[in-house]
């Protein structure tokens, strides 16, 4: 046999080897994630649901969060839910699912953009405010402290012993 | 036929409250007494003709005179005798005749003890609270009569509801009624709705004179202040009581496993009770410093519009659906009322804007003076909060046409910073001196509570590691509670050792003698315990779900729970019970049996989930029955809560009680301990005196 025979002989030798190894392995993975897959199905549990349809209100009855509610229509939804969560959506997915679907009004946690932010921005402003008008009120309060000083000198004049009885008869009185 | 009668006399009760609030406003006005007297006698009528008519609804519902179409609809045979006549404020028309009577019975009250003392102001205090009654009874007779029957048209699908018989129709009375909604079954909410009535009725009182100080030009003087504490006070622990009752009612029944879910009927309660406690604490400073005369007035208009706004919003479901404004007069009535009312008001007060000022002023921002301002500034903050998050969906639906829901999650976080700051200002505030607080003694005083709280925090904070974020709320509680045991050590300490009494005898004295000042730190105490309830609720709360086949178990935290099997049965007011039997173990341990239920009730179709819950003071397993599998009923799904802590809310809600009872309980004999320090203006008052020689 000619040497360079010999050499692509092996050589193809080796190349069929590697991928008849390479394609084997890679039958072996795939029918071991196959396996997984059929052997544990991703089955949410009802806490998983629950976590995330806490976060979203009922969107036909008046305030009530989706995790609570038991009308049928709820129970749908979190059925919903677990289809969503067992194809793998995230949690973001599915309260955007939700949004698009029924409206901003299923969120629990108003949004923070467009009008809505007007929600969160105005208690904070009212906050802000109310320090300073609580800062310029006692600052005028302090103010007025030039008022006091002119009637202290008053109580000086006062002799001890006056003092003393006036104590004496307002205790009588009380 | 005996219904009749308490129309008559509700109609009466209506021109009387009309007529006695223009003869008390032309009597004050024109200084004639005679008129003034006139407009007294008709408001005392007010209260027994209201009486009538509430005793007519009340046997109406006790004999089920099913004609009546408020009868037909809230009481139903298959209810007890007690849960029929509770049925008086268990649906609209009947709450708002009881709103209008209690309203009455303050008023009638409020004449009998106050005529004598203060005539000046009994004009207008006439005036603007039979101005509330009239509007209230107002609304009961012309757009929510409880006496309003049911007739049948010959051939008409459907009744029709009428005062008088309409032409061609027939009267009509059903065999049975609908029966009280299964959910308002409870005794918190057979409670809830008299106290809450009472604390909103209530604070008209305060209001009231308020407006009679501001009218008269009297609003100088404090007196409408005093006149009013202990109303005050009285509307602020039926408030409380009621917000609690509320609470616990939610917590039993509608099945969630928690206590408050800041929903637009709760906030709307709240509301006025923030500003209520704020009005509480700033006339304090009116009485002790003459400051916040002005701030008084705001405090009690708001809290005054927000008593009606609050039962505004309850009675017509504003806020869920800006529809529901339109459905019936009511919504707008209300409206106008609060509309004019409030801006009546603020106008008043701004005539009188000059004649408010301070007599006092201010040496340091480190002072009582100062905390008390920042309190009520943070007390109106929250306030703002609540009522913006409870208004938006609304705004928002007007302004974009975007229905909006505000939950749970921004109200914790927007207020829960500023409760924060108000319960840490609560221990801190009371060790601060009036004028000035010197930093050292300042520094003193708070050193061994804040030492032992953060002991405290770092020792439970580390048994509770998995959840650092608590850790500020468990530091913040036990740094007040300590504050406040070291108030009341102070006291009993300082009586003990100069009077060599026993420390007994020392705390029981203390309360004695100042009744206001310690009565007050158990209220205290009672909210920082209603804080550590909140603070177990918000942050060491577990749940989990599970469906569970006879035998099998479900474990959450030590515990575990066997379903045993489920049992069906009827029970009483018209309901089938299924009930499930779970064991309950702790570690291997076996603790007791729990039934949670769901009740059916026929009639109504409705269901309604019972939690089965095993209680103690450091948790509740709160179980519920969410539902069974098919016929078999060999499987069920169950809801299990661990709520830490939650049995402090109760509890700090008796502590709640307990302190306004020391604090307004009638002392024997009006006997102040000396505190005053002469003043210069008390000084020269005296001592122009002329000598009286003895």
């Amino acid at each position: 046999m000619r040497p360079e025979i010999s050499r692509a002989v092996s050589f193809i030798h080796i190349f069929l080897v590697t991928i008849t190894a390479l394609s084997l392995a890679f039958s072996l993975v795939t029918t071991q994630t196959g396996l997984a897959q059929s052997d544990t199905p991703r089955r949410p549990s009802a806490d998983e649901v629950n976590a995330i349809a806490k976060k979203l209100y009922c969107p036909v009855c008046p305030n009530t969060p989706l995790d609570v509610c038991e009308t049928k229509a709820c129970e749908d939804w979190r059925a919903q839910i677990r289809d969503q969560l067992a194809a793998g959506w995230s949690e973001e997915q599915i309260l955007n699912y939700f949004v698009e679907q029924y409206g901003e009004r299923v969120l629990a946690e108003p949004m923070r953009s467009g009008f809505t932010s007007f929600v969160w921005i105005l208690p904070l402003i009212g906050v802000v405010l109310g320090l300073v008008i609580v800062y310029q009120v006692l600052k005028g309060w302090q103010g007025k402290r030039d008022l006091e000083a002119v009637q202290i000198p008053v109580e000086d004049q006062i002799p001890a012993e006056t003092l003393a009885r006036i104590e004496k008869e307002l205790r009588e009185i009380d | 036929m005996i219904a009749d009668f308490g129309l008559v006399t509700l109609l009466l009760a209506f021109m009387f409250s009309v007529y006695a609030t223009f003869a008390s406003l032309y009597g004050g006005w024109k200084d004639r007494p005679a008129w003034v007297e006139s407009a007294r006698n008709a408001t005392l009528l007010v209260f027994p003709l209201l009486s009538g008519s509430v005793m007519i609804i009340v046997y109406s519902l006790y004999k089920m005179d099913f004609s009546l179409a408020y009868i037909a609809d809230v009481s139903s045979r298959a209810m007890s005798p007690f849960l029929r006549v509770t049925a008086l404020w268990g649906g609209q028309q009947g709450s708002v005749l009881f709103w209008s009577w209690i309203m009455a019975g303050f008023v009638a009250l409020v004449l009998v003890r106050k005529w004598e003392g203060d005539r000046e102001l009994m004009p207008y205090v006439i005036m603007v609270s039979m101005l509330t009654t009239a509007f209230f009874v107002g609304v009961v007779v012309f757009i929510t009569n409880p006496f309003v029957r049911l007739w049948h048209y010959p051939g008409a699908a459907e009744l029709t509801t009428a005062l008088f018989q309409p032409a061609g129709a027939m009267p009509y009375t059903p065999d049975d009624g609908q029966g009280l909604n299964p959910l308002l079954r409870h005794f918190g909410m057979i409670g809830h709705p008299p106290t809450t009535y009472i604390g909103f009725t209530g604070f008209v009182i305060p209001y009231a004179f308020a407006m009679a100080a501001l009218i008269t030009g009297r609003s100088r003087g404090d007196e409408w202040m005093r006149t009013t504490r202990r109303w005050t006070l009285v509307a602020w622990i039926f408030l409380t009581v009621g917000l609690i009752l509320g609470g616990r009612w939610a917590y039993d029944v509608l099945g969630w496993g928690g206590f408050w879910g800041w929903d637009p009927v709760e906030n709307a309660m709240f509301m006025p009770w923030l500003t209520g406690t704020a009005f509480l604490h700033s006339v304090m400073m009116t009485e002790k410093r003459g400051m916040l005369k002005k701030w008084n007035m705001v405090l009690i208009i708001l809290t005054y519009s927000l008593t009606i706004f609050g039962t505004f919003i309850t009675r017509t479901g504003v806020i869920s659906s800006v529809h529901a404004f339109a459905k019936s007069a009511l919504g707008p009535a209300f409206f106008v009322f609060i509309g004019l009312t409030f801006l009546g008001s603020l106008s008043l007060l701004f005539s009188r804007w000059g004649t408010l000022k301070s007599e006092h002023q201010l040496q340091n921002f480190i002072s009582r003076e100062a905390a008390f301002v920042l309190q009520n500034m943070l007390f109106l903050a929250i306030t703002f909060a609540v009522f913006w998050g409870t208004v938006f969906p609304l705004i928002s639906e007007l302004v974009t046409g975007t229905k909006i829901t505000v939950g749970q999650p921004y109200f914790i976080k927007v207020t829960g910073p500023l409760f924060f700051v108000l319960v840490l200002l609560m221990g801190v505030a009371p060790l601060f001196a009036w004028r000035k607080q010197a930093a050292r003694n300042l520094g003193r005083a708070i050193l061994y509570p804040f030492i032992g709280s953060l002991a405290i925090a770092a020792g439970w904070g580390y048994l509770h590691r998995m959840h650092p974020a608590s850790i500020p709320g468990l530091w913040l509680v036990s740094f007040v509670i300590l504050a406040i045991l070291t108030e009341y050590w102070k006291g009993v300490q300082a009586r003990s050792s100069s009077r060599g009494e026993n420390p007994f005898i020392s705390l029981v004295k203390l309360f004695s003698r100042n009744q206001r000042r310690y009565g007050g730190y158990i209220i205290h105490l009672g909210v920082v315990m209603i804080a550590l309830g909140i603070i177990g609720d918000g942050f060491f709360k577990q749940e989990t779900q599970g469906t569970l086949a006879v035998g099998e178990s479900l474990s959450i935290g030590d515990y575990s729970f066997r379903f045993e099997g489920l049992r069906g049965y009827p029970g009483s007011d018209g309901r089938d019970v299924v009930e499930a039997q779970l064991k309950l173990f702790k570690g291997n341990r076996f603790i007791r049996d729990l039934r949670p239920r769901r009740d059916f009730f026929i009639v109504q179709e409705q269901p309604v989930t019972v939690p089965g819950v095993y209680s103690t003071s450091g948790e509740d397993v709160y179980t519920l029955l969410l539902g069974w599998e098919g016929g078999s009923q060999d499987a069920a799904t169950f809801r299990i809560y661990i709520n830490p802590l939650i049995n402090w809310v109760w509890a700090g809600g008796v502590a709640l009680i307990l302190g306004t009872l020391v604090a307004a309980w009638p002392a024997k004999k009006e006997r102040q301990e000396v505190t005053y320090v002469l003043r210069p203006d008390v000084l020269r008052g005296v001592l122009a005196q002329p000598e009286t020689g003895n």
